[in-house]
This record gives C-alpha cells, structure tokens and sequence, in this order.
C-alpha cells in the first residue's frame, strides 16, 4: 500500500538519524543541515528558474466573475481582476487565505435522483490550519538562530501561548497542526476518491510532518530538550562557526534530520506548489485581453486560407450569386 | 439512444479496487462514449500527420513505427512553449478539490473522469519521462511508461473533457485541466489520432469558411430564405449586406445560427435589431464562421482558422467587429485572437454609432460581443421591447462555459433578458455564473456516436434545469452559445422533457417594437404568442 511505503520511508530516516547521530554526531548537528539547506535553495532557485524561462502564449485567467465591461456593470474586482493590483489582491487572497478551497462543494445524487452540492469547508479549514500553524512555527524557530530575539517573534510567540491561562505551557499551533495534520492524513485514507488517486508522495510530506511536530512536541512536553545547547548549536550555524554542544538528545536528533529531510525534499516534490501557486498562469494574468494585448514570443505562422484564394476557388459561384468581389469595382 | 435515463443514473462514485495506473480501455464495450477518427480526406487536406482508416475498436491504431520518440518530443517542446503545462505538471498536490467537481465525472462516476486523475493520465508519463525522481524510481514516484494502452486511454479520456474549466475554478492553484486535455490532445494529434467530428468541421472551414462547409452561394442563399421567413412573421424587410466593403461593422456570428433550429431564430433576432438600428454593417462569406473548432485540435490549427476574421475586416475596410451568440468562438477571440493573429491596428476601437459609448474593455481587440452591444443599446432606453410577447415562455438562462469562465460575461446577458422576458428564474447557485456547468458536449463532443456520454456529461446541467422546470414550470432554457443550442435540445428531451432551447437575441427579436411591422400574432418560431407557458400566478 502506498502509505506503507511512504511510512516505511519516514521510519527509515528516524532510524538513520538515531543510529548515525551516536556514532557522527557532527555530521547529523552540521554537515547534514547545510548540505539540506543548500540542496534546498540550490533546487528552489532552479526548480523557479525553469518554469520562468518557460514563456506563457497566451493570458488564459479562469475567470470567476462578472469582467469589466460597461461602466454601469459593477466588475467583480477580485475574482476577475482587470488591474496588476487587482490581481495582487486576488492573489493574495489565493495565497493567504486559499480562496479557491474555499469555494469546495460536495456533490451529492440524493435517492430523489436530485444532484445537490453541499458547502464543503472542512477541507478549507485543515488546510488553512495547517498552512499557518507550520508557519507560525517555523516563525517561532526564529528565536533559536537570532539574538537577540526580535519583539515580533517574542510577541508572536506569546500569542501562540495565549491559552496558557489556562493549560500551562500549550502553544496553539502545536495543537492545531497536530490535528490538521492527523485529518489531512485521514481524508487521504479513508476518502474513497482521494485514496484513489492518493500516490506516496502524497503520504510521504505528512507523515515527515507528523514526525517533525511530534518529536518537537515530545521535546517541548515529554524529553525536555536542553535549549541552551540548542540555541548554541543554531546560532553557530548561523555564524559558519559550527560546534556541537554537548547535551544534545537522539530526539533531538531526530528532529533536526527529518527538517533536513523536508527542505531538501521540497524542490524535487509537489511541495513546490509554494512556488506554482505564485506562478500559474490562470491566477496571475488580469482578465483585460481585449484591452490590452499579450504577446506570445513564440508566435509561429501557421498555413492560412488567404481570402484570394477562396475567391479563386468559388469565383464561378460568386459570381454567380452576385456577392461582390475584388476585382468588381 | 441506447440506455434509459433511468439506467444511466446508476452512478457509482466508489472507486474500483485495481489501480489506476493500469490502463485498460474496452472499446467495443464502451461504445456510445467515444467518438470516431478523423477522416483522411479532411486530414489530408489540413496537413495533418498520419492520415489512414482504423477505428478505436482495432487492436492496432496504426501508428507510425517511432511513435512513442514522437510523442516524447511533442511533449518536450509543449513543455518548452506553455509554462501553464509545466506547472499545471509540477504542483499538483491531489487534494481532490477538483474531483466531483467536473460534470463527466457526476455524470458517470467513472474516476478517471475526476480532473485530477485526467491530469494524472498525462502527468504520471510526464514524471517518468521528465523529472528524475520519476526516471529513477518509476512508479513508486508516479511515473508511467508510454505504452500502446496509455496512449488509447489518452484518446479515450481526452476525448471525455469539454475544456470547460470549472475544474479550475476550484483548484487552490488554478490547474486548468482544459490547458491539459489541450496538450494531450495536441500529442496525439502528432500521432494522428483525433475525432472526426472535429477534424471534418476544421477541414471544411478552412476550405469554405465555415464549420459546416456550405459554400458562398449557399450561404447567401440561407441568409435570403431566412429573411424572407422572417418578413412573412414581421412584415419587415431584410436584407443582409454580404462581403460589403467599407462598411462600419463587421458581423460574424456562428455558422449554426445561418442554418439549424434553433439558432436560425437567434439569427433574425440579430437582422431584426440590426435593421430597427439602421446599422451599417456587412456579413462575410469568406469569415462565414464564428467558432472555431480548431480549438479543440490544437492551437495551431485554432489560429488558422481565426486568422479570417481580421483578415475580412482589414480587406473589407470595416472599423471594428462585432460577434454573435457563440460560446468557444469567445474563448478564442478574447483570450487567443489578438495574441494570435494581431495586432489590429487597422481597426478602431469599438464605438456604438446608436449610443456613442466608446467600448473600452474592448480597445486592442476591436471586437465586441453582441449581448454587450444589445446591453449598452437598452441602457440608454434606445430599444422599445415589449416583453409580453415572450410570456409563452418561462424562462431559464444557462452560462456557457467559455462566456462565464474566459470572459466573466456575466450581467449582459441575465441584463437582456431581464428587459426581453417577463418570466425568468435562474438555476442553483452553484450551477450558474462561474460555476456553470457544462452542456456535456463542448469541445468537440457533440457527436451521436458518443451519446451515451453526453447524456452522462450533460446530467448535472439537465438536473438543474429540472429543478426549475419543476418549480416555476420553466420551459425555455436560453444561452448564447451555437453549441449549446445544437446539443440542449437532446438533452433537454432526454434528461427534462418540454423544456426547450433558444438563444437570447431570438428574445429580443420577439419583444423588438418595430415601425411598420405587422401586429404580431406568433414569435419568430411561428408560434401564437399566447400559448401554454403563459401562467400568470407568479408572486
Ligand atoms: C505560499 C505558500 C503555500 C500555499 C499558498 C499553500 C497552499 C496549499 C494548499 C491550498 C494545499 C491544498 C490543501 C491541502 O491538501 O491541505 C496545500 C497542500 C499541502 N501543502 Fe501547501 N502551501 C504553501 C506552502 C507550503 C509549504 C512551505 C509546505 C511544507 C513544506 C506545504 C506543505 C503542504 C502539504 C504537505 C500539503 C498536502 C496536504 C495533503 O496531502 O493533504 N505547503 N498547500
Ligand atoms: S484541485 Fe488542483 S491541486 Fe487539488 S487535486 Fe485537483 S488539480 Fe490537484
Ligand atoms: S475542463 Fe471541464 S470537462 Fe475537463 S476535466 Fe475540467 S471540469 Fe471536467
């Protein structure tokens, strides 16, 4: 099954990193997160370069909305943009707030043979609650590889924490990513449809996931890391002044690699949708084609039929039927 | 027909239990959902490779010895020349926000019809062929070989999308499934695989100038005879300049509109408000054609076909252009044409000569759609209508696809009908505007052989129009599309008997208060205006 493999992959890694940070600690604290890091950038920057050499023919928006038109025609600005800041907007609503998800429905032939389709935002939610969660926590990593600590990520980070009131120590993103992450995974297995089309690439970012939340969880709640040691390690990193504090535990370990494992996964995966979502063509061009005119580099002439001769073909029948022709006048 | 709309509302949505990847297609047993090849003489005469006889019930298509060296190169330049194909390629995460979201698959239940699994069909070849992990990993990565049955399930499944890009509207990444059925048709096209009921209509109009093949005096001929019927309903006289030079509008509307029921009726509509305006314009032989399947061939042969109508209008001398009631003939002159086959800077921009309004929405492309022109004439009170005389009818309005979702011509048309009807009721929501649902027959499809699946195709647009059929009794479903008013008709009477089909300029036509003509007693269909639609217990 195609969980399995993909499960039996993340396993995998845990037990690389367990059994490799014992016998090379240095190379699991350092050598593994640069290279991570520089596979990361390095593929980014590629991977971003390749689809930006590729021209775009033609301005194809899916349109979602009433044009610009008539002046007295109000123009939805936003989900058929006719302006470069309408399509920022437009954009940013994608990109911050998943405004396409949003739209989901579910359909459904009811027994009256009635086909409904059925507000469907759960799938919206996780994804948004997942998306921000894994930012807001990557955010909040900040304070490990900056000092001193910026206000913003301090404040940020007591937001997180504002239901400390009342459960001590517990962060909402690390609630809300755990849960996210666990319906993410459970629509992939037990939605019919999406299990169908579900491949283990599509297992394999959330169960890596899965394993980064939970072991950074088990350190923050079950085996207390050594934050000290932590922050040495990250800002000498930071620096290229690398040294390996003592004090460092397997799980920690363990955590560190899957989020190499991750970032340098990112270029070659479909978690390259960071960078498709900024740049796919049926998002990010106004709906003004009349207005003003796109080029395609790569115009190429095509065979035509001129207008002369299709009247060299069907002249006996023009002129028959009296329709006017080019020599006429 | 060969199965009852009862059997076809057997869908099931579950999946099977063998993978998808495993491509199996049985066509003798599927037949009435796939259309037949491409004819050799209309090949032959487009250039077009590999022109034979073979149907999809052989065993063998027939291909040219290095086919799978020519698909892989196909795909490499596509992947060079569209950027959408290569991320549309790359950044799908199948969360299956696509997935019921496409009519074939409401319709059918089959998944492969699901949007994402279309993609897939294509994608998985992509990644064993295009991406490393892919090469190396091969299916464990998603990565398909190339063999003989991918490519039959290519041509089956490809040829069970309408391009009608709803699924696109739902995706968080845009991924338009209508820009990669485009690419997987244009690959097998390189192979000479392609449907007939395309190929035959491309053929004929780059020949004659119209889809249908009818010739300059034939056509003349049908635009007289039309107008002749017209005169005996009104008492107006008619008389369409044809190939005139110097004129200040050119009008090319779908050829469909010139010679079936019912678009002959959107036709007068048209001439009849063009003649109440004093309208100086020219219909064209050569640009006897609004559509363009070509589209739905490849982009090169969509730009052939197009490149005729800034060719008429730059040798007719017109100042700008205007276009009838066609919905695939919009996708391409508001998204392709001017990129195509412009710049036209022999023309004007589009100024109304009755109300003066200067259409600036239209400024590079010089061509303005007719429910635009129609809208901005009754804005400014410049058309006296008389909706009473469409009160036989109980009215619905279905968004073509390319109107709604590559143009968002949305408020014209709900606007004329509005002032034409006083009977309109529109459909679910997530069934309109830029949710619409497709005919089931788009791009291509509209064909008799492949009518079991525009049935299925066209269920979730039919059960829609069901809904207010039953609920306000509508029995007239109004578009602006050639296709649609060629293909609703049998859906309507398959799916929901006693609705029928009209365009809206056939409504505006009807409702026209025009000097001089005859009282009338009938509408443009010859039909005494005061039939059974009529019911006045509204609220
Ligand atoms: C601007 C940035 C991003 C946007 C707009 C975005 C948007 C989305 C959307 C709309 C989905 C589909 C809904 C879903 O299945 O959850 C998705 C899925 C996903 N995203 Fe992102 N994403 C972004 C960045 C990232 C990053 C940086 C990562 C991780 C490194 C990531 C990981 C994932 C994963 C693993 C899924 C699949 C969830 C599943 O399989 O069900 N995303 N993303
Ligand atoms: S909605 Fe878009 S990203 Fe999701 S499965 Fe469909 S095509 Fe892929
Ligand atoms: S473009 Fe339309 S027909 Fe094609 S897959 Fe998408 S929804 Fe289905």
């Amino acid at each position: 099954m195609r969980a399995v493999q993909a499960l039996t992959v993340v396993l995998l890694l845990i037990a690389i990193a367990w059994g490799g940070a014992a016998l090379i600690p240095a190379v699991f604290a350092v050598a593994v997160p640069y290279l991570a890091l520089a596979v990361f950038l390095l593929g980014i920057t590629l991977h971003i370069l390749a689809w930006a050499r590729v021209p775009v023919p033609f301005k194809i928006p899916s349109v979602c909305g009433q044009q610009r038109s008539l002046p007295w025609i109000r123009q939805q600005r936003l989900e058929s943009p006719f302006t470069s800041w309408q399509v920022a907007g437009r954009m940013a609503l994608e990109i911050l707030l998943f405004r396409s998800l949003f739209r989901n429905t579910r359909s459904v032939l009811t027994p009256k043979q009635r086909l409904v389709y059925q507000p469907d935002k759960v799938l919206w939610l996780g994804a948004l609650a997942f998306h921000w969660s894994l930012l807001v926590i990557v955010l909040r990593h900040l304070r490990f590889f900056l000092q001193p600590i910026p206000r913003s990520i301090q404040l940020l980070s007591a937001l997180d924490g504002v239901f400390q009131l009342l459960v001590p120590t517990l962060l909402i993103t690390d609630v809300l990513i755990l849960g996210a992450l666990l319906y993410l995974l459970g629509r992939r297995l037990f939605n019919p449809l999406v299990r169908y089309v579900s491949l283990p690439a599509d297992f394999f970012p959330l169960l890596l996931i899965l394993g980064i939340a939970i072991t950074g969880i088990l350190m923050r709640y079950v085996d207390k890391v050594d934050l000290t040691a932590v922050k040495e390690l990250a800002l000498s990193l930071t620096v290229f002044h690398p040294t390996v504090p003592h004090g460092l535990s397997p799980l920690f370990f363990i955590h560190l690699f899957l989020v190499s494992s991750l970032i340098a996964y990112i270029p070659f995966s479909k978690l390259m949708h960071v960078g498709g979502v900024f740049l796919s063509p049926t998002r990010n061009l106004p709906n003004n084609n009349r207005a003003r005119r796109h080029i395609n580099p790569w115009n190429h002439p095509v065979p035509v039929h001129t207008y002369a001769e299709w009247e060299e073909e069907f002249h006996d029948k023009l002129k028959a039927a009296g329709i006017p022709m080019e020599g006429d006048d | 027909m060969s199965k009852t709309p009862e059997e076809l509302l057997q869908i099931h949505y579950h999946p099977p239990k063998h993978d998808w990847m495993d491509p199996s297609i049985d066509f003798e047993a599927r037949r009435g959902t796939w259309s037949y090849p491409g004819g050799v003489k209309s090949l032959e005469y487009l250039g077009l490779p590999n022109p034979r006889e073979w149907s999809p019930t052989d065993e063998d298509w027939k291909l040219p010895p290095n086919w799978q060296e020519i698909v892989h190169r196909g795909f490499k330049d596509l992947l060079t020349k569209y950027r959408s194909l290569r991320i549309f390629m790359d950044c799908c995460v199948r969360c299956g926000a696509c997935a019921d979201k496409c009519h074939f698959f409401i319709g059918s239940g089959d998944p492969k019809n699901m949007p994402v699994l279309r993609a897939e069909l294509l994608r998985s070849v992509y990644r064993k062929d295009f991406t490393t992990a892919g090469k190396i990993l091969g299916r464990a990565a998603g990565g398909r070989a190339l063999t003989i049955d991918v490519i039959k399930e290519w041509f089956y499944y490809f040829y069970q999308c309408t391009e009608c890009r709803r699924c696109s509207v739902f995706c968080p990444y845009g991924i338009d499934t209508a820009e990669i059925t485009m690419a997987a048709r244009e690959l097998l096209n390189l192979l000479g695989i392609n449907i007939n009921w395309i190929v035959e209509p491309v053929a004929n109009c780059q020949r004659t100038g119209n889809h249908l093949g009818i010739q300059p005096h034939t056509f003349k001929d049908n635009v007289e005879f039309l107008c002749e019927e017209l005169e005996d309903i009104t008492g107006i006289h008619v008389d369409p300049p044809i190939n005139k030079k110097g004129a200040e509008i050119l009008f090319i509307m779908p050829s469909a509109d010139y010679f079936a029921d019912p678009g002959i009726y959107t036709f007068m509509g048209y001439m009849l408000l063009f003649k109440y305006l004093g309208l100086d314009y020219t219909l064209s032989a050569y640009a006897s054609e609004g559509g363009n399947f070509g589209l739905f061939l490849s982009r090169d042969t969509a730009k052939r076909l197009n490149y005729k109508m800034y060719a008429e209008a730059k040798r007719l001398g017109v100042k700008w252009i205007l276009g009838g009631e066609c919905g695939h003939m919009w996708r391409v002159v508001n998204q392709y044409m001017d990129t195509m086959n412009g710049p036209a800077d022999f023309l004007e921009v589009p100024r109304s000569p009755v109300t003066g309004t200067v259409f600036e929405n239209a400024a590079s492309t010089k061509m303005v759609h007719i429910c635009e022109f129609t809208a901005d004439l009754i804005h400014h009170g410049k058309l006296k209508l008389d909706p009473s005389r469409n009160d036989w009818a109980r009215v619905t309005y279905h968004d073509a696809c390319n109107p709604a979702r590559a143009m968002g011509l949305l408020e014209e048309p709900r606007y004329l009908l509005k002032h034409a009807v006083n009977h309109f009721y529109e459909m679910p929501e997530n069934t309109i505007r830029e949710q619409t649902f497709c005919c089931g027959a788009g791009a291509g499809l509209g064909n008799d052989e492949n009518i079991d699946m525009r049935m299925r195709g066209g269920l979730p647009r039919a059960n829609a129009v069901k809904y207010v059929h039953e609920q306000h009794r509508v029995n007239l479903l109004t578009c602006i599309c050639a296709i649609d008013r060629a293909v609703l008709p049998t859906l309507m009477d398959f799916w929901v008997p006693g609705v029928r089909v009209s365009g809206i300029h056939e409504l505006i036509g009807n409702a026209l208060v025009i000097d001089g003509e005859n009282e009338r007693t009938t509408n443009l269909r010859g039909e005494p205006l005061h039939g059974e639609g009529e019911v006045s217990d509204d609220v």
